[in-house]
């Protein structure tokens, strides 16, 4: 199902040194080169990388921390990379990160991480329940708002919404990242809109 | 087609996954629908009123220099066409103290490595975001006029097209705190950023060659500016660019 070759998230654990890197090990002028190229591919997505990772840990500073991590593993496999599409791939080494050790420091994601439950994967999409959606109106509220609802979401739902949302990913994108079929993904995102909107209306209420 | 498929699918149709045969399904479902249709307008309503722009975050730039010094040293040959874009000139105007008195320049050393750290970060920084002049022109007189009123300093500003060095504009930039104006020039690919800034009345230095992350940087004082040349081009060349410069500077001065 994977489209890229993703690093192991646990052998990728170590802490990173220099004398590992494949890229800045030596000085030669391919490599130089070769980080020439990375920096050109991979930097211009810092932004939306980081806003994933908030939304994925919620703690500004392990979302930091999560990033940089990320980029360190990006640019040590970057020989590996043979998509088209870096920011896909740039995602899925970021998702792993912040599955990988980071989940196990954040409190947050912890008390939060239900991935992978075999209940919510084994049952056909179709007959998953949905929450039917209350009718009327949705008022305008101010980002900040939104941010917490979103980030309110359990973990698969929430991550769904971000990367089609905010992130602006396919749905063949995402399931390549997330690692599900592209049928979960959208009956996720069914869920997580169904909650979102429930959500969303339900804080109108206690703010009236 | 089911109830139970179209709940789901209605995203598919709403975020343009589907193709039009499964579209036209879809909506032709919906449509008949009761119990579909007010889910479609509710969702198609949620999905307009997300401040997407506004969930998204930006990255601090303590994060952004984090990660920029984890990578190694921009090449020193410039192969891009991107490269022609590349290159700030950093000044922060040191005042010379035009006196031949001695003075013992005060400047902390780590302040000094602070300055040079953020002009390094401004010219990798101008190079990436294709943000390398606010205005580009290669006509000393539009580019100095440009800096009026914009930074509090008369910047100069010199064609060396002539002498190899060509002039491409100017641009704002920050450093140590306050704004400084660089002007921009190009040797060959390699971008030449001169920054300059308002010196300390009382500090006079000695021209000074540093190396930071490759990039090769000479700073220097002179009427009470302070100037930072940095560029990827060799030390030879970055020198006889600030001889130039100082030179023309010199001549207009006398004309």
């Amino acid at each position: 199902m994977m489209l890229y070759r993703l690093p192991r998230p646990q052998g990728l654990a170590a802490p990173y040194t220099p004398e590992r890197n494949a890229v800045t090990g030596n000085g030669s002028g391919d490599s130089r080169d070769k980080a020439e190229r990375f920096r050109e591919a991979a930097l211009p997505y810092l932004d939306d990388l980081y806003t994933l990772a908030r939304y994925l840990l919620h703690d500004p500073a392990d979302a930091e921390d999560a990033v940089q991590e990320c980029y360190l593993r990006a640019l040590r496999y970057f020989d590996t990379f043979r998509g088209s599409a870096i920011k896909p791939w740039l995602f899925a080494i970021l998702r792993n990160v912040c599955r990988g050790e980071f989940a196990r420091r954040s409190r947050a994601a912890l008390t939060m991480d239900v991935e992978g439950g075999e209940d919510e994967d084994a049952a056909p999409m179709w007959q998953e329940p949905q929450l039917s959606p209350e009718m009327g109106m949705l008022h305008q509220r101010d980002a900040e708002t939104i941010r917490r609802l979103v980030a309110e979401l359990p973990d698969p739902f929430r991550e769904a919404i971000v990367l089609r949302e905010i992130n602006d990913l396919s749905y063949r994108e995402i399931a390549d990242i997330v690692g599900v079929p592209v049928g979960t993904v959208m009956s996720r995102l069914a869920r997580a809109r169904s909650m979102l909107r429930q959500a969303w209306i339900a804080e109108e209420g206690t703010s009236r | 087609m089911t109830c139970n498929e179209a709940e789901i699918l209605l995203h598919a149709l709403l975020d343009g996954e589907l193709d039009a045969g499964n579209a036209h399904q879809v909506e032709t479902h919906v449509e008949r629908c009761p119990r579909c249709a007010p889910q479609l307008r509710a969702y198609r309503e949620l999905q307009q009123a997300m401040p997407v722009a506004q969930l998204r975050f930006t990255a601090p730039a303590s994060l952004r220099r984090r990660i920029e010094k984890t990578l190694p040293a921009a090449p020193q040959r410039a192969s891009s066409r991107r490269s022609v874009l590349k290159g700030f000139v950093m000044g922060t105007a040191l005042s010379t103290a035009m006196a031949a008195t001695l003075v013992v320049a005060v400047f902390r050393t780590d302040q000094d490595q602070r300055v040079l750290g953020d002009i390094v970060s401004a010219h990798v920084r101008s190079l990436q975001a294709d943000h390398l002049t606010d205005v580009r022109t290669s006509d000393q007189h539009t580019v100095k006029p440009w800096f009026n009123g914009k930074v509090n300093i008369a910047p100069p500003v010199v064609d060396l097209t002539a002498k190899g060095f060509m002039l491409l504009g100017g641009r704002l930039d920050y450093i140590d705190g306050q704004v400084v104006a660089s002007i921009v020039y190009r040797r060959r690919t390699h971008v030449i950023n001169v920054f300059v800034a308002q010196g300390a009345a009382s500090e006079a230095r000695e021209a000074k060659l540093q190396t930071m992350q490759g990039f090769n940087i000479q700073r220097w004082n002179a009427r009470g500016l302070e100037f930072f040349a940095i560029s990827d081009i060799n030390v030879e060349e970055l020198r006889e660019f600030v001889e130039k410069f100082e030179a023309a500077l010199h001549s207009n001065s006398e004309t």
